[in-house]
C-alpha cells in the first residue's frame, strides 16, 4: 500500500477543512477502503478519519423519524436501532460478519454504493434523507447507479434521517463467500404506500421496483405480486448467477419480505 | 511517521508508524506478537482478529493510527495469569478444534467476543457469530465443539466429526 498523511479530527467542521486538500479522502470503518488501497485501487494521499467525531456517530429518535450518525459503525445500529426500527437494526446485524460490524459504518456503506451493498436498499425503501456537511438529499436523488452517488468532491454525510415504517422487512440471499447481497430485497409499508428497494441484483445498482410498490399497495400480501416479473437484462449476470437468474431470485425475496413484514 | 500509543494486553506501548501501518503489522512487527495472523490480508479470514475496547475487529483492516489510545488484546492475552490455558484455550485443545493452527488465534479472539455478550450460545448461534473466520483444515465440526465447551454446555448434541 502507497503511505500517506493520516489525521483525525475530533469535529466535521475540522475534517471538511482537512479534506479540502488535493489527493485527500475520508476513511470511515475502512472495510471497504483499506482492501482497495491494498489492491492499489485507491492511493489517497491524506485519510481523514472519521472514527473520533462524536457528533457522527449514534443512533436517537428525531424530526422525521429515526436519526443515525454517519459513522455508526453496523453493530451499534443492530444493537440501538432494535427499539424503533427493528428491520433496518436486522439489516445491519446481517452484514458481513462481527469483525465488519464493529468497524463497518452506514455513512461508508451508503457512499460507496456498493451494487451488492445492504444499507442503499434500506435508505431507498425508506425514503431516508441524506444529511451532509452541506446539504440535504432526498435517498431518491442520492443514488446515481454503479459506485455512484449525488456527494460532491470533498462532501461527507454526517447522518441518515429514516422515516420509520408502519411494516417493514429486508430479506437478503447471501452470495455464500462474501455474505454480500447475492440479492436483497427492502420492502417498507407506509400509510401513504409501499416502497421496495432491491439491492444486489441491478447492473444500475440499488432500484425501486415500481409495480410491485403499486399492488402491494393496493393489497400487501404476497399474492398481490404474482403477475409480476423482473426482466433479467439489466441484471448483474456473473458466476454466482445470471441475470434471469437474479431476476427471479429479487421477485421471491420480495415475496419473501411481504410475508416477514407482516 | 506519527507517534501512536496504546495498552496491549495490559501494558502501554508508544511507537512511530507510517499511516500505512496497519494494526496486524503494529502488532507483529513493532511489537513482536506474532500470534496475530494474516491469512489472507484481504479482510476476509479472521486470521488476524484482535480486540478493540472489547470489540472484535481485523486486524489488518485497521490502522494502527485509528486506535490511537485504545486498548487492545491479542491471543497473547488470552492465557491465564499462571501461563495456563484459559478455558476456551483448553477446550480447543480437548475438542480438537484444531490441526495445523494457523486459524486458531482468530477463532480463540472470535470465540471470546461472542461469550463476552452470549456466555450460553446455541450451536446455530456460534456458527453465524464465527462467519468471518476461515478454517482451511480442521473442518469446523470440532471448533464449534470447543466453542460449545467453553460455554460449559454438553457437546453431545453436536452434529458429525
Ligand atoms: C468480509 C466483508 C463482508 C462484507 N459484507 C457486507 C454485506 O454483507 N453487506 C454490506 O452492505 N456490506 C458488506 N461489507 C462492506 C461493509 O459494510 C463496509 O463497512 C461498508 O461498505 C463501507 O463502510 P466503511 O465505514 O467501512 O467505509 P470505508 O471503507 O471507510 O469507506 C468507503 C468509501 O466511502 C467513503 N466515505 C466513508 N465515509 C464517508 C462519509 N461519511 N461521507 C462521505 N464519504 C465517506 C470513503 O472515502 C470510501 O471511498 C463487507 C465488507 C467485508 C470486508
Ligand atoms: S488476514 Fe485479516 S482477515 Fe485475513
Ligand atoms: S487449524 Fe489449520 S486453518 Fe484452522
Amino acid at each position: 500500500m502507497r503511505d500517506f498523511e493520516f489525521v483525525k479530527p475530533a469535529t466535521v467542521a475540522d475534517a471538511v477543512k482537512a479534506l479540502a486538500a488535493d489527493g485527500a479522502q475520508p476513511l470511515s470503518g475502512g472495510q471497504t477502503l483499506i482492501p482497495t488501497m491494498k489492491q492499489r485501487l485507491n492511493t489517497p494521499e491524506r485519510l481523514v478519519s472519521l472514527t473520533g467525531i462524536a457528533e457522527m456517530k449514534g443512533v436517537c429518535k428525531g424530526e422525521g423519524g429515526l436519526h443515525v450518525g454517519a459513522a455508526t459503525p453496523h453493530a451499534v445500529v443492530a444493537r440501538d436501532a432494535a427499539a424503533y426500527y427493528p428491520a433496518l437494526a436486522a439489516l445491519a446485524g446481517g452484514i458481513g460478519d462481527p469483525a465488519v460490524r464493529s468497524r463497518g459504518t452506514i455513512g461508508g456503506s451508503l457512499a460507496n454504493n456498493d451494487p451488492s451493498a445492504c444499507y442503499p436498499s434500506a435508505a431507498l425503501a425508506s425514503g431516508a434523507t441524506i444529511v451532509t456537511n452541506t446539504r440535504k438529499i432526498a435517498a431518491d436523488d442520492y443514488f446515481q447507479g454503479l459506485f455512484s452517488t449525488a456527494l460532491e468532491e470533498g462532501e461527507i454525510i454526517t447522518e441518515v434521517r429514516f422515516p420509520i415504517p408502519e411494516k417493514a422487512a429486508y430479506v437478503k440471499f447471501n452470495q455464500p463467500a462474501s455474505r454480500f447481497a447475492l440479492a436483497g430485497v427492502f420492502v417498507a409499508k407506509f400509510s401513504g404506500g409501499v416502497r421496495v428497494a432491491i439491492t444486489g441484483a441491478s447492473n444500475d445498482g440499488v432500484f425501486r421496483w415500481a409495480e410491485a410498490e403499486s399492488a402491494l399497495g393496493a393489497n400487501f400480501a404476497p399474492s398481490s405480486l404474482e403477475g409480476l416479473n423482473l426482466s433479467g437484462d439489466d441484471m448483474i449476470s456473473d458466476l454466482h448467477g445470471t441475470g434471469a437468474y437474479r431476476a427471479h431470485l429479487a421477485k421471491v425475496l420480495t415475496k419473501r419480505a411481504v410475508i416477514a413484514a407482516s | 511517521m506519527a507517534k501512536v500509543s496504546m495498552t496491549v494486553n495490559g501494558k502501554t506501548v508508544t511507537r512511530e508508524v507510517e499511516g500505512r501501518t496497519l494494526l496486524s503489522t503494529f502488532l507483529r512487527e513493532d511489537l513482536g506478537l506474532t500470534g496475530t495472523h494474516i491469512g489472507c490480508d484481504t479482510s476476509q479470514c479472521g486470521a488476524c482478529t484482535v480486540h478493540v475496547d472489547g470489540q472484535q475487529v481485523k486486524g489488518c483492516t485497521v490502522f494502527a493510527l485509528d486506535v490511537d489510545g485504545a486498548d487492545i488484546r491479542t491471543i497473547e492475552g488470552m492465557a491465564n495469569k499462571d501461563g495456563s490455558l484459559s478455558v476456551i484455550q483448553q477446550a480447543f485443545q480437548d475438542h480438537h478444534g484444531l490441526q495445523c493452527g494457523f486459524c486458531t488465534p482468530g477463532m480463540v479472539m472470535a470465540a471470546a467476543s461472542l461469550l463476552a455478550v452470549n456466555p450460553k450460545p446455541t450451536e446455530a448461534e456460534i456458527r453465524h457469530h464465527l462467519e468471518g473466520n476461515l478454517c482451511r483444515c480442521t473442518g469446523y465440526h470440532n471448533i464449534v465443539k470447543a466453542v460449545m465447551a467453553a460455554s460449559g454446555q454438553d457437546v453431545g448434541s453436536i452434529a458429525a466429526e
